[in-house]
């Protein structure tokens, strides 16, 4: 039962057009760093083009896709329409004119300090405010998804809050906190600096905030990608979900585990010490436990979808599954490339082995890999399923889309294989082009040349993905009916408290939080002589 | 009534799968973890222990990065110390020479904006924070040129700042330190 479908299409609407825009940016970032490009633009340009695309597809695309799934999975699961419809618009136009004001003076070549801000290097104080608007409105959307629940559970005190729901809270709580690292950087050290009214500002304290939320806002973008393995997949295949409890325990393990470890992307910085390195690096470890459950579960979801089917052997029902489907199929190739990226993503959480290729293109691969490639397919896969019920109008393209999917992934696989390849040889992320000519790094060229070739793959893919979107919108109107969520192979007869409700677990996120961020913080707080002299970029001032 | 018990066998069977599963995932993570703290404590392989300070703004006035002092110098017993700063955008030294097989204490920071540097070739990568000191004990067991790039996005130049590393061998860099007191390349 959705009802605000408009409130959800705008900001799916939104979303990928953003999405559109940044990935035109990056392909071309692709071809102009890589040896196929024999004339250099302005270094400057490479700079702003990348501040834009991290800008725009790391603040702006995923947390739209967050608000408007989390509106619909509100509405569709709670089977009520969304309480504060107004506030939910308000966080939409935050969200909106916040990437606008942001984006005019990165445009203008005034804010060309990547989306990861590095002071003491400071921009045009607007693209700091905009962000800050982005981040604002989506915390609208933080407060309305436990109100919503709050007020579904008072009104259904005996029933368990549907598992896409407390998904989504969880979601929305992992990011509220999550983002204040990131907040209190920009509105404590960045903004005074940028307005002028500062000119000094501790660098080393700025990355240990800005860590807090690098991390974690991996797992924010990934939580809508876990919510369609779990709630769409089952159900879209005609199986059912193999375990309810597994999937709360997962939601509920990001919630806790996805704040204290932000230090593993400090590794190589001397602000922090050993101690504290290693705490974060243990954690680290921990946050793969929620992602090796949820394959299991994914998996054998799939394998009873695929036996009520006929499916039969020990391996033998995977040919069974229905891979015309194109949640199947995007479901598959997104647990490939999460599986690739988590692997590379355990070699990350040891210092020992992060020290060969900290800051090199490995890094860049590795989370391109998890975020384009694992996450953004499933975000296609959330947009194919839910947008018949949201404009009303059947979505055939399917060959379409299985082309589209493909096409991504192997774009995708492309691109980054080749980029983890160059970065073990030692290649630093971030340069606007690089001398070829030079025997050290000669042997580079032929792997960047692929990863312009895969980037090109993933434009097309993008393009095809708008293309069946906009299809979709000129069919003709068909009713597609209610929209559902799987259902537990094995209802539970009764839910602990502690696996339907966030108390407890919200005490641990910030106590951990705060257990394993609380000192570095404080130690350099208090360490005055570390305050640098701020470098605007930009305007001459 | 025989389908209620199935049902029954068949959620006990799926939550003793599952049960197992956990267990199994656990073993794993435990495992990486143990693996990378053993190796951390047996074989030295911690981050810097401390923090330690450098004001960028007298940097070139007093205290151990001034000019006169940087580059590589031998210590009383034995090893090398060499000192470097990252600035837009350059290093400087720009080209460092090293000896071969010798322990080396590694100390650099930056004079303007966060920087970083890592030798292709080696696992040596660490960032320059303005006002803080990266320290980094490494050691060369192999003759040659390494390039040295900024991996971190310092500025609109960021791309041409590449220094140098230059293994030589022992006792030619201690010839040379025998003239000078701090050794770059150019010496």
């Amino acid at each position: 039962m959705l009802t605000n479908k408009r409130l959800i299409l705008s900001h799916f609407w939104l979303a990928f057009i953003v999405f559109g825009a940044a990935l035109v940016l990056g392909a071309w970032q692709m071809f102009e760093r890589s040896p196929l490009n024999a004339w250099h633009f302005n270094p400057e340009f490479y700079y702003r083009s990348v501040t834009a695309h991290g800008s725009a597809m790391g603040y702006v695309f995923p947390t739209l896709i967050a608000m408007g799934f989390g509106y619909a999975i509100t509405e569709a699961s709670l089977e009520k329409p969304l309480v504060g419809r107004r506030w939910a618009w308000a966080g939409f136009f935050l969200v909106a004119v916040g990437a606008v004001v942001a984006m005019i003076p990165v445009s203008l070549g005034l804010a060309s300090v990547l989306y990861t801000f590095y002071p003491p290097m400071v921009g045009n104080p607007f693209y700091y405010i905009g962000v800050v608007m982005v981040v604002v409105g989506s915390w609208i959307w933080v407060a309305l998804m436990p109100i919503n629940m709050a007020v579904w559970k008072r009104e259904n005190p005996d029933k368990p809050v549907p598992l896409a729901m407390f998904a989504n809270v969880a979601g929305s709580y992992l990011w509220g906190w999550t983002a204040v690292g990131a907040a209190l950087e920009i509105i404590f050290q960045i903004l005074p600096v940028a307005l002028g009214l500062k000119s000094t500002i501790d660098a080393g304290l700025a990355r240990v905030f800005f860590s807090w939320t690098l991390h974690a806002i991996v797992y924010f973008w990934l939580i809508p990608t876990y919510i369609a393995y779990y709630t769409i997949l089952p159900r879209a295949i005609g199986g059912r979900l193999y375990s309810d409890a597994m999937a709360r325990i997962s939601f509920i393990l990001f919630v806790v585990v996805a704040m204290p470890i932000g230090v593993h992307h400090l590794f190589a910085d001397p602000q922090v010490g050993a101690g504290f390195k290693f705490m974060h690096s243990v954690f680290t470890g921990l946050v793969a436990l929620p992602t090796l459950l949820t394959v299991f579960t994914i998996c054998a979801s799939a394998e009873i979808a695929s036996r009520l089917r006929g499916g039969r052997g020990a391996f033998g029902w995977v040919r069974a599954l229905p891979w015309q489907n194109p949640i199947l199929l995007a479901t598959a190739l997104s647990l490939v490339m999460l599986g690739f990226g988590g692997a590379g993503g355990l070699i990350n959480m040891s210092y020992q082995l992060d020290a060969s290729v900290h800051n090199t293109q490995w890094i860049t691969g590795h989370f391109h890999l998890i975020f384009g490639g694992a996450i953004v397919i499933m975000y296609f896969a959330i947009a194919y399923d839910l947008w018949p019920h949201l404009t009303g109008r059947a979505l055939e393209s399917f060959g379409l889309m299985r082309t589209q999917l493909w096409l991504w992934f192997t774009g995708m696989i492309v691109t980054t294989f080749p980029w983890h390849y160059v970065g073990i040889l030692g290649m630093p992320r971030r340069m606007a082009f690089y001398d070829y000519a030079n025997p050290a790094i000669s042997p580079q060229a032929f792997s960047v040349s692929m990863s312009a070739v895969g980037g090109l793959m993933l434009l097309t893919s993008g393009v095809l993905f708008l293309i069946v979107l906009i299809r979709g919108q000129r069919a003709p109107a068909s009713e597609a009916g209610a929209y559902r969520f799987s259902v537990p192979l094995h209802m539970p007869a009764r839910i602990p408290v502690a696996l339907n409700s966030f108390g407890l677990w919200l005490a641990l996120m910030i106590g951990l939080t705060v257990v394993n961020y609380g000192y570095p913080i404080a130690q350099l707080m208090v360490l005055n002589e570390t305050n640098v002299p701020a470098v605007y970029v930009g305007a001459s001032r | 009534m025989a389908v209620e018990t199935d049902h029954g066998i068949g959620e006990a069977v799926a939550a003793r799968i599952e049960r197992r599963w956990a267990t199994l995932s656990i073993v794993i993570v435990g495992v990486l973890v143990g693996m990378a703290t053993f190796i951390g404590i047996h074989q030295a392989t911690m981050p810097q222990g401390r923090v330690e300070t450098a004001d960028p703004g007298t940097l070139h006035l007093s205290g151990e990065f001034i000019e006169s002092n940087l580059g590589s110098a031998v210590e009383a017993d034995g090893s090398v110390t060499v000192r470097a700063i990252g600035q837009q955008y350059s290093f400087t030294p720009q080209c460092v020479v090293v000896p071969l097989e010798t322990p080396i204490n590694f100390r650099a920071t930056s004079a303007d904006v966060v920087h970083g540097l890592l030798i292709e070739g080696t696992n040596i990568n660490t960032m320059l924070v303005p006002g803080y000191v990266s320290v980094l004990p490494i050691r060369f067991k192999a003759l040659g040129e390494h390039v040295m790039p900024c991996q971190e996005f310092c500025g609109i130049g960021h791309q041409g700042m590449w220094g140098k590393v230059k293994v030589v061998d022992k006792t030619e860099f201690l010839n040379r330190t025998a003239a000078k007191r701090r050794l770059t390349c150019v010496d």
